[in-house]
């Protein structure tokens, strides 16, 4: 059996993680790869485009309705979609309750233990919540899982704080494992020279900028069909893009641990791409009612 | 003989001379030779402190100190240990805090009510099944007369809103209803336990009868706290103040009740026997209704004449004239007791490494058998316990806190004593060491030792377990010196 290749996506909630993982699982799904995409999010939302449905049943819920995780089948929870593409939820509590860390290392677990990982995988992808907000989170960078990490950002200043907050993260079971940072898949939301920041930012992280992802509306078209655009329109201009992502990650080979900027570092970047304003340190504190004082004397 | 303050001093240092120096320097500070004269301990001992990493403590967790001793105890309130099954299951009934009525029916104190949590509690939270728990509780044992949430560990993680679920279900039975957040990884040993229960009794029980007066008080009702009825302690305690004329209302929280709980505010006078335990609530009653609390001690006659004088003289004449006569009548019991057990007691030498009161309250019944203390420690006493110890203690005995078991073992290696009193996970080491041993966490099995009544059991329990005849039988025959054999044979 030829090595299972683990990968994880991360990045800032709302920045289209899933729907860039479904795509691009699909992409290589279309070139005959076998992939387990596994969603840690509790709003299981990562495999709608691949099934076709709402939201598929979780194994944390699951398991709530059954008793216990062990009165759990694999094939109660694992389901099969578009390519061939096998689909689990780790699901989780509302916000507010309960721990969804704690679901997420529970439906990991029980995946290994019931020999999910055991069968001809090419690749897993895992598509985890947000930011690391807890050891739960970090549960597929754990202990052998995935060992390929991509992190989905765009131009926007709070993505690229939490790509490189991501990266810290990263670095922390890099040093004690084998976990390696993969490449940003930039997802453009159109800002001013957009593919030359990433891959600035990506340079300075000692990664690279794995594919720069054009904003398309045929996304939205597929996504309210449930379906990603390489089954709803094979032919768009957008599916070509994430054929070529796919592509890309079976052919990588730069794994890096990666060299999160410090705050300074970051800053200045933004400043060097006019997206933040030099520090003014006069103004820090000050009330508009104390600025308009100042003003006018 | 015990040492004196210089030879105390030099055994400590040779003790510590084995730790890292970090370990060391910080461990220094929680061993002392007594000085009799001090008032305050805050400048000469380092009290309530993590234990440190890799050495092995004795002590136990916050869900020990409020679900264990605390809120245990209560009788007629069934205490939900709220998380796995484990922590409930492991405290159930194991500390003999005896108590009157009928299991299951309008008693629970040895039963394990548990939230049994799983995988999918601790994910998907555990309100609605402490909701429904309680209201199961509800429905099978109607006699209850109130329901504890008890946090273990994962409550706190997770974050149920356990005080939003005890007041929706407190509506819904009808019932006192308390959560109590005692998760274990909080504080430094189960002493925060006890203050937690503490507040819980005073924010959610305490007033909840405070516009009720149906309740007839007398001027001579007091209650008795910090007394978890080991053994049946706070029995042989209660009965004398009762001889001397004086109404218990309220026992906390050995055999005690929810209701007694919630009428303590018409006691005259608290009686505080563990301080440690519950000198929070007994400061809170203090100062929200005035009563006020006397600590006393009712380990062996000596301690018990003093207190039943100083109690008797918070009260008018006839009191203290009764509490006279109840001395008096017992004087000749204990003279008997005593004249028995003397003789083959005197001089004995004793270690205790107790809790957070015992190794201060006990002196006086050693003393009284003629015994000798040499040696005292906490497990998780404060401050303010070793301000109340030094003058219980001769000059120059050794005072150890949160001893670790490498500092317990070598202090009892060079001191020889003829006796240790401890708990259950000293016990068998020392045995091995073929050193005499009494668990004074449940009084090995035995008591009570309060009171009067308790004094006869505590001397003969000291008797029959220092003068046993198996402590000669240690070494196997064929190792003893040639000749020994045959001469025991013959004796």
């Amino acid at each position: 059996m030829a090595m299972i290749r683990q990968c994880a996506i991360y990045g800032k909630g709302g920045i289209g993680k899933s729907t860039t993982t479904q795509n691009l699982v699909a992409g290589l799904a279309a070139e005959g790869k076998k992939i387990m995409i596994v969603g840690c999010d509790p709003k299981a939302d990562s495999t709608r485009l691949i099934l076709h449905a709402k939201a598929q049943n979780t194994i944390m819920q699951m398991a709530a309705d059954a008793g216990t995780v062990e009165d759990l089948e694999l094939d109660e929870v694992l389901k099969v979609g578009y390519g061939g593409i096998r689909c689990v939820e780790s699901g989780g509590p509302e916000p507010g309750v309960g721990c969804a860390g704690r679901g997420v290392i529970t439906a990991i677990n029980f995946l290994e233990e019931e020999g999910a990982y055991e069968e001809d995988l090419d690749f897993v992808f895992y598509d985890v919540l947000g930011d690391v907000v807890c050891g739960g989170f970090a549960m597929p960078i754990r202990e052998n899982k995935a060992q390929e990490i991509y992190i989905v950002v765009s131009g926007e200043m709070m993505a690229m704080y939490a790509a490189n907050n991501i990266a810290k993260g990263i670095c922390k079971y890099a040093t004690s494992g084998k976990v390696r940072l993969a490449g940003l898949i930039c997802n453009s939301r159109k800002t001013d020279r957009e593919a030359e920041l990433i891959e600035a930012l990506a340079a300075k992280m000692g990664t690279q900028m794995i594919h720069f992802v054009p904003r398309d509306n045929v996304v939205q078209r597929a996504e309210i069909r449930r379906m990603t655009v390489i089954e709803y329109d094979p032919t768009a201009k957008q599916a070509d893009e994430y054929r070529e992502l796919a592509r890309k990650i079976v052919d990588n080979k730069k794994f890096v641990i990666p060299k999160p900027l410090t705050m300074d570092e970051l800053e200045e970047l933004l400043m060097e791409f006019g997206i933040l304003d030099e520090e003014d340190e006069s103004i820090v504190g000050k009330t508009a009612a104390a600025e308009a004082t100042l003003c006018a004397a | 003989m015990s040492m004196n303050r210089q030879e105390t001093e030099q055994l400590i240092q040779e003790v510590l001379e084995v730790y890292p120096e970090a370990t060391g320097k910080q461990r220094a500070k929680h061993l002392m030779a007594n000085d009799p004269t001090l008032e305050k301990s805050n400048k000469c001992i380092v009290a309530n402190k993590k234990a440190l990493p890799g050495v092995m403590t004795a002590r136990g967790c916050a869900y020990a100190g409020a679900k264990g001793v605390v809120w245990g105890p209560v009788k007629d309130v069934a205490n939900i240990s709220h998380g796995p099954v484990g922590c409930g299951q492991f405290s159930r009934a194991g500390r003999r805090n005896y108590v009157t009525g009928h299991s299951g029916v309008n008693v629970f104190a040895d039963l394990n009510f548990t939230s049994d949590f799983q995988e999918k509690d601790v994910v998907f939270g555990g309100d609605k099944k402490l909701a429904k728990l309680i209201s199961e509780i509800d429905t099978l044992f109607p006699l209850a007369k109130g329901i504890t949430i008890q946090s273990e560990c994962p409550i706190g993680l997770i974050g149920d809103d356990i005080e939003a679920v005890a007041k929706k279900s407190a509506k819904d039975i009808g019932k006192t209803v308390v959560p109590v957040r005692c998760e274990g990884f909080r504080g430094v040993s189960q002493s925060l336990g006890h203050h937690v229960a503490n507040d819980s009794l005073r924010d959610w029980v305490l007033h909840n009868r405070d516009d009720d007066d149906s309740f007839k008080s007398t001027p001579y009702d007091v209650a008795i706290t910090g007394d978890y009825n080991i053994g049946g302690d706070a029995w042989s305690s209660r009965v004398l103040m009762e001889e001397i004329g004086l109404r218990v209302i309220a026992q906390w929280s050995g055999d005690g009740s929810m209701p007694e709980m919630e009428t303590t505010r018409h006691a005259k006078l608290n009686l505080l026997h563990c301080y440690r335990s519950m000198n929070y609530i007994s400061r809170h009653l203090e100062e929200k209704y005035g009563i006020p609390y006397l600590e006393y001690n009712f380990f062996g006659p000596t301690q018990i004449a003093a207190s039943l004088r100083k109690i008797a003289a918070f009260f008018d004449e006839t009191i203290q004239e009764n509490a006279e006569r109840v001395i008096a009548k017992y004087q000749p019991t204990m003279d008997a007791i005593i004249a028995k057990y003397r003789p083959r007691l005197e001089g004995k030498r004793v270690m205790l490494f107790v809790g957070g009161l015992r190794p201060r309250h006990v002196i006086g019944a050693y003393e009284d058998l003629g015994m000798e203390i040499i040696g005292a420690g906490y497990e998780f006493a404060h401050n303010d316990d070793y301000d109340r110890t030094f003058k219980e203690l001769q000059d120059g005995a050794l005072i150890y806190d949160d001893a670790t078991s490498f500092e317990l073992e070598s202090f009892v290696e060079r001191l020889k004593p003829d006796l240790i009193g401890s708990g259950i996970k000293e016990k068998y080491v020392f045995h091995k060491m073929g050193i005499p041993f009494r668990q004074m966490h449940s009084w090995d099995y035995s008591g009570p030792y309060h009171g009067y009544d308790g004094f006869a059991i505590f001397a003969r329990d000291m008797d029959m377990t220092i003068n046993n005849p198996c402590w000669k039988k240690l070494q196997a025959p064929w190792k003893q010196p040639v000749g020994a054999e045959a001469l025991q044979s013959v004796a």
